[in-house]
Parts: C-alpha cells; sequence; structure tokens
C-alpha cells in the first residue's frame, strides 16, 4: 500500500460524504469529519511505525509520473524532519474538529474545509517535489481563507484578507525560484526536474543562490512569521475560531520552518551560511519582541498569538545555528509547539464558548468556577513556558545549547525569551483564574466529557516527550547530522565579502546531542 | 493560367459551419413553427460535425498548405479549432437559454454564432495575411452584431464602440498586410518568411508591418493600450455573448498572432519578441490593478481579460515551440473558466442584466450554493491557485519566459498574480463572508447549470491532471509551412 499518499488523501474521502448527505444533522457532520480524521492518525501511526529510525535520507518514498514532459512528478517521502510533523497534523486535526463542536452555522462546509486543510498541511509536510510542494503548499490558503473569513470573530474579513494576501505575495517569490530552478535542471541535467534529489545536484553561481535563497526565505518568513514579516499572524489567529486557531498555530506555522530546513539548508548551504548571522539576529530579535509584546496583551487570544511569534524565533535560531542540537532542537521545538499551543487555543476556546470574553480583565477567579479548566489551562502554559519534565523544556534547551554552540551572544539573549514566556503567560493565568471575580461567572459548566478526552491525550503526550524525548529525537538525528555536515561542508564564499561568524565553526560532533537527550531533564 | 487543386478537406469544418448557418437563416424566415430549441438543436448538430470533421484532420500528412496557400493543415489548426468548437457549444447554450428567457429571441442568433465561430477558425488556420483578414471580418461583424443582440440601451452602445473601435483596427491590419506585401511581395506567410530570411525583401517595411499587424492583434486579444473598447464592450453585451466572446475572440486571435509570428516573421524574431514583451507587461500590470477599482462584475472580469491577454502573451515572448505550446494550454484553460465565469454572472444576473453590480454577489453561498461554489472555482482559477488549471497554465507561460530569458517579466507576472488575486477574493468575500443586500433569487433552470459543470470539471480536471491534454498540445505546438 502507499501509505504515505493513503495519508494525504484520505482526508479527503470525508468531502463527497458531507457534501452528498444535505441532510446530515450538525451532529453527524461532526462525526463523520473526526471519523475521517482518527482514522487518518491511525495510518499516520502505521507510517511511524514502518519508519526506519536508522535511516538518515528519504524513506517510504513514493514516486508516479505526473507530467513527464515538463519533469513534474508525484514525489512523496518522509525522513526525521516531517515523519513528526505529519503525525502531529493527523494528532491535531481530531482536537481541531473536537474543538469545533460548538460552531453552529454551515457546520458540513466547516468539516469539509477543516478536512481539505488537512490534505493541503500533510501534502506539503511530504512533498519532496518542488512544484507538488507548491501546489499543496499554496492549496493551504483558499481553505484556511474561508474558515477564518466565514466562522471568524468581529474583524474576520480583515484578517483573513490579510492572511491571504501576505501569504500569496511571499510565495509569488517562491514560485519564480522553483521555475528559475527547473530551468537550471533543463541546462544541466539530463531532464528538467522538479525533484528535490536532482535540483539539489545544481551547481548554482554563489550570487544566483544567494538570490534564490531570499526568494524561498521570504516565502516561508512570512509563514513562520519572522519579525518584521509577523503582523498578520495577530489577526488571523485572534480573528479565526477556535479551530482555525488551532491549524494555524499548531499546524500551518511549521510548513515555514520546515520549508527552511528542507529546501533552503538543502539547495542553498552556501546562502544558507552566508544569511545565518542576519536571520539569527531576526530571530532573536522575534523572540524578545513577541514576548514583550504579548506581555501587554489583555485578549487572550492575541497574547497566545504573539507567543506564537516568540516560539517560532526558538525554532529559526535554532535551524540557523548548523548544529546537531539546533536543528534536532528545533525540530523537537516545532512539534511542542504545536502540542502546547494547540491545547492553549482548545482550552481558550473552551473558556470562551462560556464566558463570550476574551478580554483577560473580564475573567478572573475562574478556577474556583471552573477548576478542571483551570487545570487543564495551567498544564498548556506550564508546557509552554518550558517546565523541565513537559514537553517544551527539550526542545528549547537544545535550541539554547545550539545557539550558544554557535554564537554566544545570540544564545544568551534567546534565554531571556524563556524568561519573559514565563511572566506573560503565568500573569495571563493569574488574571484569567485567580483573584476576584468569581461571582460573575457562577454558573459556568466545567470540563464536559467530550473536551477531557480531548484534553486528557494531548496531555499525556506532553508528558510522555517531556519524559522520554529520545523517542522523537531517535528519529530526528539522523536526518539532523545529515543536514549539518552538508551545510558545513560548505565555506562561506570570501570572494570580496566578510563571511559570517559561523563560517569559523568547528565540525559537528555527533555524540553531543545524544549525550543531552540521555541526560534527560 | 494554371488554376491551383481544390481539396476542400482542410476547410471542411467551417463550410459545414457555414453551411449550417445559412441553412438555419433561410429556416428562421421560412419555417414559421421552427422553435428556437430546434434551431439550438441543430446548431450543436454543426458544432458536432464540425467537430467530426476536424479530428478527420489530425493525421493529415498531405501537404501543408491547401487552396493556394491559404489553408494550414497543421495540427496546431485542429487544436485551437476543437478549443473553439467547445466554447461555440457552450455559448449557443448559455445564449440559447438567456434569450429565452429574457424574452429577445431570434432565430439570427445561431447562425451568427455559427458564422462568428467559422471567422474565428479560419482566422486561427489562414496562411495568408488576406485570407487571414477575411475571417477577421467574419468574425468581427458577426460578433458587432451579437453584442447590439439585445435591446437594452448599453448592448447597443457596446456594439457601436465595438464597431468603430475594431473597424480602426481593422485598418491598421490591413495596412500591415500592405506593408507586408511591399517588404516580402507576397501576402503568404512561409513566402513572407522567406524574402525576410534570404534578404530579398525591405526589413525596414517588414518591422513596419509586424508593427502595423501587432496593433491589429492587440486589439483583439485586448492588450494595453488596445484593450479600451474591452470593459464597455464586455458590460453591454448580452452575459452569454461575452462569455463566447471573451473565451473565442482571444483563442481566435492568439491563434493567428502565433502563426503570423512564428512563421513570417520568424526571421526578424529579435525585432518582434521585445513589442510582445512591452505588451505583456503593460497588460498583466494595467489588468491586474484596474481590475481593483471595479463595481461590476463583468467590467471586473474584462479587465481580468486584460491582464490575462498579458500572460498569454508572456508565454509567446519565447518564440517557437515552447512558447506556443504554453500558450496554448493557458488559452484552454482560460477559455474553459472565463466562459465558465460568465456563465455563471448570466446565472445569478437571472433576467436582463439588472444584477451584474457587484453588491448583488453578497451573500450569495447563502441563496444559491451551486453558483457560489462555482463562481469561486473559476475566480480561483482566474487567479491561479493550484489545484486548478489556471494555476498548470500560469506555471506552463512562467516556464516558457524563463527559458526565453524573460525572468523579470516573469517577476512582474507574480507579483501581479497578487494584486489580480485581491480581485477575486473580494467577489469571493462577498459571497461567503457577507449578509445578502438585496433578495434576489438567481436562476435556477437546469439548462445554464449542466453547460457550466463542463467547464467545471475540465478546470479541476485538467489543474489535476494537466498530462490528459498536455500529450496532445504538445503534440500540436509545431506549426507546419
Amino acid at each position: 500500500m502507499p501509505w504515505l499518499t493513503v495519508v494525504i488523501f484520505l482526508p479527503l474521502v470525508g468531502i463527497p460524504v458531507l457534501a452528498l448527505w444535505t441532510r446530515a444533522s450538525d451532529a453527524q457532520a461532526r462525526m463523520v469529519a473526526l471519523v475521517v480524521a482518527l482514522a487518518t492518525f491511525l495510518v499516520a501511526l502505521g507510517v511511524l511505525g514502518a519508519f526506519d529510525p536508522s535511516v538518515a535520507g528519504y524513506q517510504l518514498v513514493e514516486h508516479a509520473e505526473w507530467l513527464p514532459s515538463a519533469g513534474l512528478s508525484y514525489l512523496v517521502g518522509v525522513d526525521g524532519f516531517n515523519i513528526w510533523l505529519v503525525v502531529l497534523t493527523a494528532f491535531m486535526t481530531p482536537v481541531a474538529i473536537a474543538s469545533s463542536w460548538g460552531v453552529s452555522h454551515r457546520v458540513r462546509l466547516f468539516m469539509a474545509l477543516t478536512l481539505l486543510l488537512e490534505t493541503a498541511i500533510v501534502g506539503s509536510f511530504l512533498a519532496l517535489d518542488l512544484l507538488l510542494f507548491f501546489v499543496f503548499f499554496e492549496a493551504i490558503l483558499v481553505p484556511m481563507f474561508l474558515v477564518i473569513g466565514m466562522w471568524g470573530s468581529a474583524r474576520r474579513v480583515y484578517a483573513s484578507l490579510k492572511f491571504f494576501l501576505y501569504t500569496m505575495a511571499g510565495s509569488a517569490f517562491l514560485l519564480l525560484a522553483i521555475v528559475y530552478l527547473w530551468f537550471q535542471t533543463s541546462q544541466q541535467l539530463a531532464h528538467a526536474s522538479f525533484d528535490i534529489r536532482q535540483v539539489e545536484r545544481l551547481s548554482l553561481a554563489t550570487t544566483t543562490q544567494r538570490w534564490l535563497f531570499l526568494a524561498f526565505f521570504i516565502a516561508f518568513a512570512v509563514k513562520v512569521p519572522i519579525f518584521p514579516l509577523h503582523t498578520w499572524l495577530p489577526d488571523a489567529h485572534t480573528e479565526a475560531p477556535t479551530n482555525g486557531s488551532i491549524v494555524l498555530a499548531a499546524l500551518l506555522l511549521k510548513a515555514g520552518p520546515y520549508g527552511l530546513l528542507r529546501f533552503n539548508l538543502d539547495l542553498f548551504p552556501e546562502a544558507s551560511r552566508y544569511f545565518a548571522d542576519a536571520i539569527g539576529i531576526l530571530a532573536v530579535v522575534g523572540i524578545v519582541y513577541g514576548a514583550l509584546v504579548a506581555m501587554m496583551q489583555t485578549d487572550v487570544k492575541r497574547l497566545v498569538a504573539y507567543s506564537s511569534v516568540s516560539h517560532m524565533g526558538f525554532v529559526i535560531l535554532g535551524i540557523f545555528t548548523f548544529t546537531m542540537q539546533g536543528t534536532s532542537g528545533a525540530v523537537m521545538q516545532m512539534v511542542n509547539h504545536g502540542l502546547s499551543t494547540g491545547l492553549l487555543f482548545f482550552v481558550i476556546g473552551v473558556l470562551y464558548e462560556r464566558t463570550h470574553t476574551r478580554d483577560l480583565s473580564e475573567m478572573g477567579g475562574l478556577a474556583t468556577v471552573t477548576p478542571w479548566i483551570a487545570v487543564a489551562f495551567l498544564v498548556a502554559t506550564l508546557s509552554s513556558i518550558g517546565l523541565p519534565g513537559l514537553n517544551n523544556f527539550v526542545g528549547e534547551f537544545l535550541v539554547i545549547l545550539g545557539s550558544f554552540g554557535a554564537d554566544r551572544v545570540l544564545g544568551a539573549l534567546a534565554v531571556t525569551g524563556v524568561v519573559l514566556a514565563a511572566i506573560y503567560m503565568l500573569w495571563a493565568y493569574q488574571r484569567a483564574f485567580q483573584g476576584p471575580g468569581a461571582e460573575r461567572h457562577r454558573g459556568l459548566v466545567d470540563l464536559l466529557p467530550r473536551e477531557v478526552a480531548v484534553v486528557v491525550p494531548v496531555v499525556a503526550v506532553m508528558l510522555v516527550l517531556g519524559v522520554f524525548p529520545n523517542l522523537v529525537l531517535d528519529r530526528i538525528n539522523p536526518s539532523s547530522a545529515g543536514v549539518v555536515a552538508w551545510v558545513r561542508s560548505v565555506d562561506v564564499d570570501q570572494a570580496g565579502l566578510p563571511g559570517g561568524l559561523r563560517a569559523q565553526l568547528p565540525p559537528p560532533d555527533d555524540a553531543d546531542v545524544s549525550a543531552v537527550a540521555e541526560g534527560g531533564p | 493560367m494554371p488554376t491551383p487543386p481544390v481539396d476542400l478537406g482542410p476547410v471542411l469544418p467551417e463550410l459545414i459551419l457555414v453551411g449550417v448557418g445559412v441553412v438555419l437563416l433561410l429556416v428562421g424566415v421560412a419555417v414559421r413553427r421552427a422553435t428556437p430549441t430546434t434551431l439550438v438543436l441543430f446548431s450543436l448538430g454543426g458544432v458536432a460535425a464540425a467537430a467530426a470533421a476536424t479530428l478527420q484532420l489530425w493525421d493529415w500528412d498531405a501537404a501543408p498548405t491547401v487552396l493556394a496557400d491559404a489553408i494550414a493543415t497543421d495540427r496546431f489548426g485542429v487544436v485551437v479549432r476543437l478549443i473553439l468548437l467547445g466554447v461555440a457549444a457552450i455559448g449557443l447554450v448559455l445564449g440559447h437559454h438567456y434569450f429565452e428567457r429574457s424574452g429577445e429571441g431570434k432565430a439570427e442568433f445561431y447562425p451568427l454564432m455559427l458564422f462568428a465561430t467559422a471567422g474565428m477558425m479560419l482566422f486561427a488556420v489562414s496562411a495568408d495575411l488576406v485570407t487571414a483578414f477575411l475571417a477577421l471580418e467574419i468574425l468581427s461583424l458577426s460578433l458587432y452584431v451579437l453584442t447590439g443582440f439585445s435591446t437594452r440601451l448599453g448592448s447597443v452602445e457596446g456594439a457601436m464602440k465595438y464597431f468603430l473601435l475594431g473597424s480602426f483596427s481593422s485598418a491598421f491590419f490591413l495596412f500591415g498586410i500592405a506593408m507586408a506585401y511591399g517588404a516580402s511581395g507576397s501576402t503568404r506567410l512561409p513566402a513572407i518568411a522567406d524574402a525576410l530570411a534570404g534578404r530579398t525583401g525591405s526589413v525596414a517595411l517588414a518591422v513596419t508591418a509586424m508593427g502595423l499587424l501587432a496593433v491589429g492583434f492587440a486589439f483583439k486579444v485586448s492588450a494595453v493600450p488596445f484593450h479600451m473598447w474591452t470593459p464597455d464592450v464586455y458590460q453591454g453585451a448580452p452575459t452569454a455573448v461575452t462569455g463566447f466572446m471573451s473565451a473565442g475572440t482571444k483563442v481566435a486571435a492568439f491563434a493567428a498572432f502565433m502563426r503570423v509570428f512564428n512563421i513570417s516573421f520568424q526571421p526578424i524574431t529579435w525585432d518582434w519578441q521585445p513589442i510582445v514583451w512591452a505588451l505583456a507587461a503593460v497588460s498583466i500590470v494595467a489588468g491586474s490593478v484596474l481590475a481593483i477599482a471595479q463595481t461590476d462584475i463583468k467590467r471586473l472580469l474584462a479587465y481580468s481579460s486584460i491582464s490575462h491577454a498579458g500572460f498569454v502573451l508572456l508565454g509567446l515572448t519565447a518564440a517557437g515551440e515552447d512558447g506556443i505550446g504554453a500558450a496554448l494550454f493557458y488559452l484552454v484553460a482560460y477559455a474553459a473558466t472565463v466562459i465558465g465565469a460568465f456563465g455563471v454572472v448570466m446565472v445569478v444576473s437571472a433576467r436582463g442584466e439588472r444584477h451584474t453590480s457587484l453588491s448583488a454577489y453578497a451573500g450569495l453561498a447563502r441563496r444559491s450554493p451551486v453558483a457560489a461554489g462555482l463562481l469561486t472555482l473559476f475566480l480561483l482559477s482566474l487567479a491561479g491557485i493550484p489545484p486548478t488549471a489556471g494555476f498548470v497554465a500560469k506555471v506552463a507561460v512562467f516556464r516558457a519566459a524563463t527559458e526565453a530569458g524573460y525572468w523579470f517579466l516573469v517577476l512582474i507576472g507574480v507579483l501581479a498574480s497578487v494584486v489580480a488575486a485581491f480581485v477575486y477574493l473580494r467577489v469571493i468575500v462577498l459571497m461567503f463572508m457577507r449578509e445578502p443586500e438585496e433578495d434576489t433569487r438567481p436562476d435556477e433552470s437546469w439548462l445554464p447549470r449542466v453547460a457550466l459543470a463542463v467547464p467545471a470539471v475540465l478546470v479541476v480536471v485538467f489543474g489535476v491532471f494537466p498530462g490528459l491534454i498536455v500529450g496532445f498540445l504538445e503534440r500540436a505546438a509545431v506549426l507546419r509551412w
């Protein structure tokens, strides 16, 4: 069985059912989507089982001609970078569907769009053909645009348009670069091709490589988002319905760093090293700026949105250290951020359904009324701020370790992000759940069994990943080692241009990351 | 004087269409009881017969040109004719429904559509500039009348404007033919190329001829700065005719454009490429930007068609097979998309043309989910969002232009696509995210929906499995002469 293809397209099975079953009640429509999403998750687990952790390259590769004359092929495969993102997507989509039990208008369309999103996101994680990747990457936009614009809150149309246009403007450059690379393959290789394994064999002039790097970078930087291209994110996250926020924060943002890791580092190693310092600085600015702005928010969704800017800064910082710890930590952090932010948005959604406010100043004292919601929020908060024993700690720790190895100043500045995160998240918890105000919220319902059924598995996974990070790291490390060695094998072209600090890095040491991971938190 | 051998096989499709058209014209006058349904069925039968005759020509291996070198017999012509016949079939059904609904039905509509289609097809296969001019006039005159077919003031005004400006551009075209004759001593496309290649002709005259012919073509494909007529005519014409015209004229005129420039002016490719480059750049940018300010869906689609003309030209900057193949795919995708889009506009505007302002689209998803869904699909294809045919088409022309070294033009193209996406998204926002302002019900009849299912399916299928037709188009991308 072509399992990867099944994972990608299985969610689509639900769409004709939802489209044709016009008399389905809202509950039935939700069940259809949930069943399909859970089935997809099972298949994703099967793929995880079939994944061989000892192999560094692409596995389970499936290849089919799509448009042979143009060198376009359907090519999918997994390695250490995308295997966990696929599992994460398949895991969080049922959560997102369960979070939208409160959606009551046009439920069938809503569910169909959620499933469509899952296909597009998983497809963009798995595609190894540049144009196929672009197709999935762009296909994310329309369903997300509709989800935000149709089911979001007051300023939803503005937010959805902003999201779409920002992302599309970024990917316009990506398309240009992909077409240019295709043209180069037609010149240099036997066949024109979009296959990443062929494209990486190209020899490109230094200047060309740097321009292409920037074209790819802009597309992914918008998605991550990297400061200063982040302004669409607070609007989109805040205005989106809970389901949309979960998909955006937990899954969509991961397409950006994944693209950088998969394409920028692999295809343009020289340019990656050349721009590493500048990107490292942007990442740290994002970490600190996102944290500071998050502190000032009174809208709890906006707060979590800015915290995402900060957390994604860690991911970018880790990727561009070109160390084992940094790279593996970044991938780990992507998964962790997906889990913790996903849970945060879920709990915020649960809360909003009851209080109908996102304003922290209108909350307060909720812990006495709804203790279990408070517990769930607290766990997500502690995970988000990197409490040892929960998942986020490992990723952030590895990234900081890696960045110290590469550049002490950036590493030191990044640490402030962890401290600030503790401040804004715990303060938010305090304002929402403690203090006076409980009498205003008397009579609110605590977590329902349906919601418990969502929270418990997510928390369980967080604990498992916090205590046994090697489960994940062992599968990431071979790929990290591969890409780190590849990027370091190339020197920055010094001709007339000042080389980056990273040019003087020592060769990678494969032993270091496993030592850290085994030492454990 | 020896008479040339007469081989009517290669013009059989056009003869069938004109023949059926003439018969229908007579029937409409003589047989009082001929209902519109009979007429449309006969017309569709004629289109089907012409398509069958066209298919016979796929394996034509005799002379590359027949009838005193006036008609080309290549596969390029076959494919373009098939596209045009498809457009005509959908146009006939939509037009039939439109005029039955508005009560303005006249028997002349069907023959005029057939004549216009025959003219378009002939334009695409002309291997002689004089034949091309005749074909151009056949198609133009039919379209002038069709534009003014409704009694609304806008329709008549549009027809008048189209006629005056169209005659003007025909004059340019004719003058270009004269110059070409002066440069080479012939109006046959291959002979002009030979004269230019052999340096027996005057290059200065040839460049003048090329420029004048470019003006004529640019007018017909509505490229900036020869686009002024487009918004008014598209808005004024009955919506079904607009759909037929925007798809058909563009396909036919681009086919002739490619043939003339890649054959006759092949020796001076270096001279015409910058012109096509400039036309492409300004059309893409102006079309996308001006569309933002539109408040009427038909005008919006008119400006969109201007920018799409620019994208086809972008593909044409790559002279030769690559450019032709890319442009052909673009034309197929565009024809399916645009006739579908105007079809939905026709459905939404219900009787007459009252509801074509954008505000009529507010909340359409609630009033008519099918119409809103179809229009969304077509708009996404126009915007070039995967997985629609419009996306594959854009990648194809970008590839062709990159290969020709015009990556800066591609950059303009991708950036303008973002601007254009905003235009189309605005309509989608209206349909899905706003409350209805007017309580109008779209046309619920089954006929236009069936007719629109065809382009909708094509847009998706060609977007997901472009391989299904790319093989044909690539084999058709060679001009024989």
